[in-house]
C-alpha cells in the first residue's frame, strides 16, 4: 500500500501544477494586475505611478509567463506564474493582496468552518442513512412512497429558502438562538445549532434518497434472500447484511468529501457571520484577490486529492476483496 | 420514541444553560448592561494604516483611533472645520516666485507657494501599546527583540508591557514622510505630492535606499522573507516640512490650494510614533502574525481597537490616556429642541466600548436591530417597508411598527451625486456643437429622475440640478437653483420639461422622431453600465424605456468593473453611469469633476465625461482659490450656467441617507463627511437591556408541537414495525 500512496502522491504533483496554471489562466484572463492594484487602492485619485508602485511592490510588474527580457531559465522562473506558484508547494501562501498574512487567517478561519461543517456532515450521514434505512424497510408501502416524495420535494427547494426560513421561524419569531454570529469554545454551541440544523435538514432530500436507492439495490441481491431464507429477521437483515454492504458506495461519496470540509460552506458561512474559509474565499473573489484566491483553490485541490487518497485506503478497510497495488 | 424525546429535553436544556440570558442573545453575558454600542459592519477593512487607508468603511474604525489636526464640528451645518489635535485652526502665509511673503488677498497667480503652521495642542499622549514600554532604566523593552523573542507571540496582547508618551511635532511630520514610503502605496500620494513641496524627491529617496536594503535582504533571506529592515523616516529629509519647535510645524504647498486645510482633517495627516513603525519592523512580527500597524493602530483619539479580528468582530475601547474633549455647546437651530445639545460641554467620550460585528447579509442585519442587538442600523432596499412610510407629499415617516419600538429616524442629504454622463470624445453625444448639446439636453429631458427614485431608490434621493450636492456652498435652493434646460418653475415647484420639448430639442439636433433627417437611419446609442445580477435587468430596461420615449435605441454595454473602468479610462464610452462621493465639503471638490485638464481619458483625472468647456475651465482656475463669499457663489452660478447648457451629465440624483436608531441612544446627529462620531453618542444600557428583555422571550412550544408531532408520526412505523418483525423470513417484494 505505501508503493501506491508514494504513487499517487507523486501523480498529484502534475495534478497540481495543471490547477495552479488553470487558475492563473482563469484568473488572469478576467483581471489584470492594474485591476487588482485599482481594487485595492480605491477609485478615487489613483495615479498611474501608483499603480505601477503597487504592482512593483508585490511581483505584479513582471510578465505573467514568460519573460523575453530575461535571460536563460529566469525566462520562465522570473514570471508572476512562477513567483506566485512555486512557494505554494511547500504551503508558503505569502501575503494576499492587502498585505494580511494568508497562513494565518487560514489556521484563524478553519476552526470556525469546521465547527460547521463537521456535525452537519456526521449528523447528515446519521440521518440520511437512519431515513433511507426507514424507507427501505417499509419499501412500498406509504411510508417509503411519502418519504421519497417528501426527498424529491426537499430536493426541489433552494438552500437560500432553508436558511432565510429557518433564520425566521427559529430565530425571529421563536427566539431559540441567536441569528447569526460566531463565538469560540462552548459559546459556539448556540451559533452553531441553528445551521447544522438547516445543513442537516437540507441535505436530507437528496442524501436520504441516495442511499435509499443504494440499500434497495442491496436488497435485491442472493445473499439478503439467502439471509432471509435463513429465517433472519428484517431488521438483522438489514442492519447486519445491508447496510455493511451499503457503506461501500456510501464510503465513496462520504471521505472525498473528508477533507473539503476544512474549506468551509459559502453560503451558510455568509448568511450566519461565521468567519471560516468559505466567507474568505467569496470575499477575495468579490475584491479580486489573486493571492488568495490562488491558495484557496491550491488548498482546495490538494485536499481534494488527499480525499480521493482515503477513499481508495477506507476501500481496503471495508472490502475486503480490495487491494491496492 | 424515548430518544426522541430525550433528545428535544437535551436542547432544551442546552439552551436553557445560558441562565437568565436570552437565548437569541448574541453577546456573551458579560456584555449586558455594560456601557457598550453594539453595531455591525459588512465588508472587512483592508486598512488600518492611516497612510493606507483611504474608504469610508475603514474610516469608521480608524477615524475614532487617530486624531488629524482637525476635525468637523459635529453639530454645525453647513460643515466647518475646528481643531482637533491641533490647538488652533492653521495659520496660512503666502509667498511669491521669489519668496518674498504676499498678501492674503493677492491674486492666486502671484503666490508661488503656501505655508500652513499647524501647532498642536501640548499633552497629547498616545494610547498605551508596548512600543512604548521601558525598563526600569527606560531602555525600550520591545525595539530589540530578536526572532527567538517574537516566535512565541502571536498577539498585541502577548507583549505585556505597555508605555505611553507625549505626541509631539515630530510626529506629524513623521506621518507626512510614511505616505512617500515605497513600504506601502499610499492613495493619496500621487495626488498630494503635486503640492506638498519635496514629497517626490522624499518618495524618489526612499525608493533607491528601499532597492538597495530589498535586494541585500533578499541576498540574505530569500525573496519570500517579509522581515525587511526598518527605515527610519527621521534620518530623511522632506524640503516642504519644517519642525518649527515640539509641537509646531509647517506645511508648504506649491501655488494656492485652499481647500488643502480640509486634508488636515483626513487620517492621512495623524501623528504616528517612530517606535511604532520600529516596533512593526522587527524581523518575525509579520511572519504569519499580522503584527502591523494595518492591523493593530497606534492612536491618540478616544478609542483604541483592542480586538481585531474582522472575519467575525471588531472591539473599540475607551482610551486611558485620550486628552479629555467636551461635547460641543453650540449647533445649528432646532439642535437644542431635538436635545442634541442635552450633554453640552460634558466630557466625552461617553460610551466605554464599542463592539463591530461582521454582518455581511441584511436580513440578520435588519433583525438583529429589530431585536435590539444592534443600537442602529442603515435601511436596505428589502426592509424599506418595513421600515419607512412615504406620504403623498414624499414625506418619508417610520411605520408603526418601528414607532410601536420607540425607533428614530434620521434622514441627510448624501454629500454625493450619481450622474449619467456623455462621453465628450464621442462623435454623436460629445463635443461642444449645436447637434451634440441639444441631442444631450433632450435625452437629460427625457431620462426621468424622479421616477427612477421613486422605483430604484425607494424614493431616497433627489434629483439633481447640477453637480454640487444640498448643504454645500454654492448650493442654490428654490427656483434660482433649478436646471432651466430640464425643469421649469411652476407653482412653487421645479417641473421636468415635457417629453414634446425634448422632441423638438431632438429634431432640431438633427434626428426628428428618433431618426438621422439626412440618412433616415434611427438613432441608436449605447450605455455602457455594470451589471451585478438579474435584479439589474429592471433597471436597464428602465433605460431603455426612457430613451425610447424619443424613439432612440438604447443599446447596453453590460460589462463587469474591471472593463468598465477601462472603458472610461481610455474613454470608450458613449454614455454612462457613475457617483462621486466627496472627500470634503467644497464645492471645488465637485466642480472639478467637470474641468477640462482632469480629463480621465487624456490625463486620468477625474473628469469622467471629458468634458472640456475652455470658459468653465477658465472660471473654475479663480473659483477654486477663493474662499466662499459673494464672488465665488458668482462665479459658481456661471460655470453651472455654462454646464447646465452643455449638459455634459444627464444630472441624475443626490442620494437620501436613511438611518435608525433605537431609543437608548443618543446624540445621534447624522455627518456626511466626518465620521468620528462615536465619542459624541451616549446610550442607555439599562433601558436597551428592558427592552431586550421585552422582545426576546424564547417561544417553546411550537418546538414542542413539533417534537410531538414527529413522535406521533413514529407510532404507525413503529407498529408497523413490529408487525413486520413478526413476519421474519417472508419474501417481500
Amino acid at each position: 500500500m505505501i508503493g501506491y500512496i508514494v504513487r499517487r502522491v507523486l501523480y498529484a504533483i502534475p495534478i497540481l501544477i495543471g490547477v495552479n496554471l488553470l487558475t492563473f489562466a482563469l484568473f488572469f484572463v478576467v483581471n489584470t494586475p492594474d485591476d487588482m492594484a485599482r481594487m485595492q487602492l480605491g477609485a478615487k485619485r489613483v495615479t498611474p505611478e501608483a499603480i505601477e508602485r503597487w504592482k512593483a511592490e508585490r511581483g505584479y510588474d513582471k510578465p505573467l509567463l514568460w519573460n523575453d527580457s530575461a535571460d536563460g531559465i529566469e525566462r520562465l522562473t522570473d514570471t508572476i506564474f512562477y513567483d506566485k506558484s512555486v512557494r505554494l508547494f511547500v504551503f508558503d501562501f505569502g501575503n494576499a493582496d492587502d498585505g494580511r498574512d494568508i497562513a494565518h487567517e487560514i489556521s484563524t478561519r478553519m476552526g470556525p468552518s469546521l465547527a460547521l461543517a463537521v456535525p452537519v456532515f456526521i449528523i447528515g450521514i446519521l440521518v440520511n442513512i437512519s431515513f433511507a434505512l426507514m424507507m427501505a424497510f417499509f419499501r412500498a408501502t406509504y411510508l417509503d412512497f411519502w418519504g421519497v416524495v417528501s426527498c424529491v420535494a426537499m430536493m426541489s427547494i433552494s438552500g437560500l429558502f432553508y436558511i432565510i426560513g429557518g433564520q425566521y421561524l427559529i430565530s425571529k419569531v421563536w427566539h431559540l438562538v441567536p441569528i447569526s454570529g460566531f463565538a469560540g469554545g462552548t459559546d459556539a454551541l448556540k451559533f452553531v445549532i441553528l445551521p447544522v440544523v438547516i445543513g442537516v435538514i437540507g441535505g436530507i432530500g437528496a442524501g436520504a434518497r441516495w442511499y435509499r436507492t443504494i440499500f434497495l439495490e442491496e436488497i435485491g441481491k442472493d445473499y439478503v434472500r439467502t439471509a432471509r431464507a435463513k429465517g433472519l429477521r428484517e431488521s438483522a437483515v438489514l442492519f447486519g447484511h445491508v447496510l455493511k454492504n451499503g457503506m461501500i458506495p456510501i464510503l465513496t461519496g462520504a471521505v472525498v468529501v473528508i477533507p473539503t470540509l476544512f474549506l468551509g460552506s459559502l453560503l451558510m458561512e455568509s448568511f450566519f457571520g461565521i468567519p471560516g474559509l468559505g466567507s474568505y474565499t467569496i470575499d477575495a473573489i468579490q475584491a479580486q484577490d489573486f493571492a488568495i484566491v490562488r491558495a484557496m483553490v491550491f488548498l482546495g485541490a490538494v485536499l481534494y486529492i488527499l480525499g480521493l487518497l482515503l477513499t481508495d485506503i477506507s476501500y481496503t478497510l471495508v472490502d475486503p476483496r480490495v487491494r491496492l497495488t | 420514541m424515548t430518544f426522541r424525546l430525550a433528545a428535544v429535553l437535551a436542547l432544551v436544556w442546552v439552551l436553557a444553560g445560558c441562565g437568565d440570558a436570552l437565548w437569541n442573545d448574541p453577546y456573551p453575558a458579560a456584555d449586558r448592561g455594560s456601557n457598550t454600542l453594539f453595531s455591525a459592519f459588512v465588508e472587512r477593512p483592508r486598512h488600518l494604516d492611516p497612510a493606507l487607508s483611504y474608504a469610508s468603511d475603514e474610516w469608521d474604525f480608524i477615524t475614532q483611533i487617530y486624531e488629524p489636526p482637525l476635525q468637523y464640528h459635529y453639530l454645525k451645518r453647513p460643515y466647518e472645520l475646528i481643531p482637533q489635535s491641533a490647538e488652533s485652526l492653521p495659520t496660512v502665509r503666502y509667498f511669491s516666485a521669489d519668496g518674498r511673503e504676499i498678501a492674503a488677498d493677492a491674486p492666486p497667480e502671484q503666490v508661488a507657494q503656501s505655508e500652513f503652521e499647524v501647532r498642536i495642542r501640548p499633552g497629547l499622549r498616545f494610547q498605551p501599546h508596548p512600543a512604548f514600554a521601558q525598563d526600569a532604566s527606560g531602555k525600550p523593552l520591545y525595539l530589540a527583540l530578536s526572532e527567538a523573542d517574537i516566535r512565541s507571540r502571536y498577539r498585541l496582547s502577548d507583549f505585556p508591557q505597555t508605555g505611553t508618551r507625549e505626541v509631539t511635532a515630530e510626529d506629524f511630520i513623521y506621518q507626512i514622510k510614511r505616505l512617500a514610503n515605497p513600504r506601502g502605496t499610499s492613495p493619496v500620494f500621487g495626488h498630494l505630492s503635486e503640492y506638498v513641496i519635496g514629497l517626490k524627491e522624499l518618495a524618489a529617496a526612499l525608493r533607491k535606499d528601499n532597492d538597495k536594503l530589498l535586494a541585500e535582504h533578499r541576498a540574505r533571506y530569500g525573496s519570500g522573507d517579509k522581515g525587511l529592515p526598518w527605515i527610519d523616516l527621521r534620518q530623511y529629509e522632506l524640503s516642504g516640512v519644517k519642525l518649527v519647535d515640539r509641537y509646531t510645524y509647517r506645511i508648504r504647498i506649491k501655488g494656492k490650494y485652499p481647500q488643502f486645510v480640509y486634508w488636515l482633517a483626513m487620517p492621512f495627516f495623524s501623528p504616528i510614533p517612530y517606535e511604532a513603525d520600529q516596533f512593526y519592523a522587527q524581523r518575525g512580527m509579520n511572519d504569519g502574525r499580522n503584527l502591523t500597524l494595518d492591523w493593530y493602530p497606534v492612536g491618540t483619539g478616544p478609542y483604541m481597537l483592542t480586538e481585531n479580528n474582522p472575519n467575525a468582530r471588531m472591539v473599540l475601547t475607551r482610551n486611558p490616556n485620550f486628552r479629555g474633549e467636551a461635547y460641543p455647546a453650540e449647533g445649528e437651530p432646532g439642535d437644542e429642541q431635538a436635545g442634541l445639545l442635552r450633554d453640552a460641554g460634558k466630557p466625552m467620550p461617553f460610551i466605554d466600548r464599542v463592539v463591530f460585528s461582521r454582518e455581511k447579509e441584511s436580513i440578520p442585519y435588519w433583525n438583529k436591530f429589530l431585536q435590539g442587538y444592534y443600537d442602529r442600523s442603515a435601511i436596505a432596499s428589502d426592509n424599506f417597508d418595513q421600515a419607512v412610510q412615504l406620504s403623498v407629499e414624499g414625506q418619508a415617516t417610520l411605520t408603526p411598527e418601528m414607532e410601536r419600538k420607540g425607533i428614530t429616524l434620521r434622514t441627510s442629504v448624501g454629500t454625493s451625486t450619481f450622474y449619467l454622463a456623455f462621453n465628450f470624445l464621442d462623435p454623436v453625444v460629445g463635443g461642444l456643437t449645436d447637434r451634440a448639446k441639444k441631442v444631450r439636453q433632450a435625452i437629460s429631458i427625457a431620462v426621468d429622475y424622479e421616477e427612477f427614485i421613486s422605483i430604484f431608490a425607494n424614493g431616497r434621493g433627489i434629483p439633481a440640478m447640477g453637480p454640487i450636492p444640498p448643504g454645500l456652498f454654492g448650493y442654490r435652493d428654490g427656483e434660482a437653483g433649478i436646471n432651466p434646460v430640464v425643469y421649469e418653475w411652476i407653482d412653487g415647484k421645479p417641473r421636468r420639461k415635457s417629453i414634446d420639448h425634448a422632441r423638438k430639442l431632438l429634431a432640431q439636433a438633427g434626428y426628428d422622431n428618433g431618426r438621422d433627417s439626412k440618412s433616415g437611419q434611427p438613432l441608436v446609442l449605447s450605455l455602457d453600465t455594470v451589471t451585478r445580477g438579474p435584479g439589474d435587468a429592471s433597471r436597464l430596461e428602465w433605460y431603455r424605456r426612457q430613451f425610447a420615449k424619443l424613439n432612440i435605441q438604447l443599446e447596453i454595454r453590460a460589462t463587469d468593473w474591471n472593463r468598465f473602468q477601462e472603458k472610461v479610462r481610455t474613454g470608450n464610452t458613449q454614455i454612462f453611469f457613475l457617483g462621486w462621493n466627496a472627500d470634503y465639503p467644497d464645492p471645488e471638490n465637485f466642480m472639478f469633476l467637470l474641468n477640462g485638464p482632469q480629463s480621465r481619458a487624456k490625463t486620468g483625472g477625474e473628469n469622467t465625461a471629458n468634458y472640456q468647456n475652455p470658459e468653465y475651465d477658465r472660471l473654475f482656475e479663480r473659483m477654486k482659490n477663493l474662499d466662499n463669499g459673494p464672488e465665488r457663489q458668482q462665479l459658481i452660478d456661471q460655470m453651472l450656467k455654462i454646464a447646465r447648457e452643455d449638459a455634459p451629465w444627464a444630472w441624475g440624483f443626490h442620494p437620501l441617507n436613511y438611518g435608525l436608531s433605537h431609543q437608548w441612544i443618543s446624540n445621534t446627529k447624522p455627518n456626511q463627511i466626518a465620521r468620528n462620531g462615536l465619542k459624541y453618542q451616549r446610550i442607555d444600557p439599562e433601558l436597551r437591556e428592558r427592552k431586550r428583555n421585552e422582545w426576546n422571550q424564547p417561544v417553546v412550544g411550537p418546538l414542542v408541537l413539533i417534537a410531538l408531532i414527529l413522535m406521533a408520526l413514529c407510532v404507525p412505523a413503529y407498529l408497523s414495525y413490529r408487525r413486520r418483525e413478526r413476519m421474519a423470513g417472508r419474501e417481500r417484494a
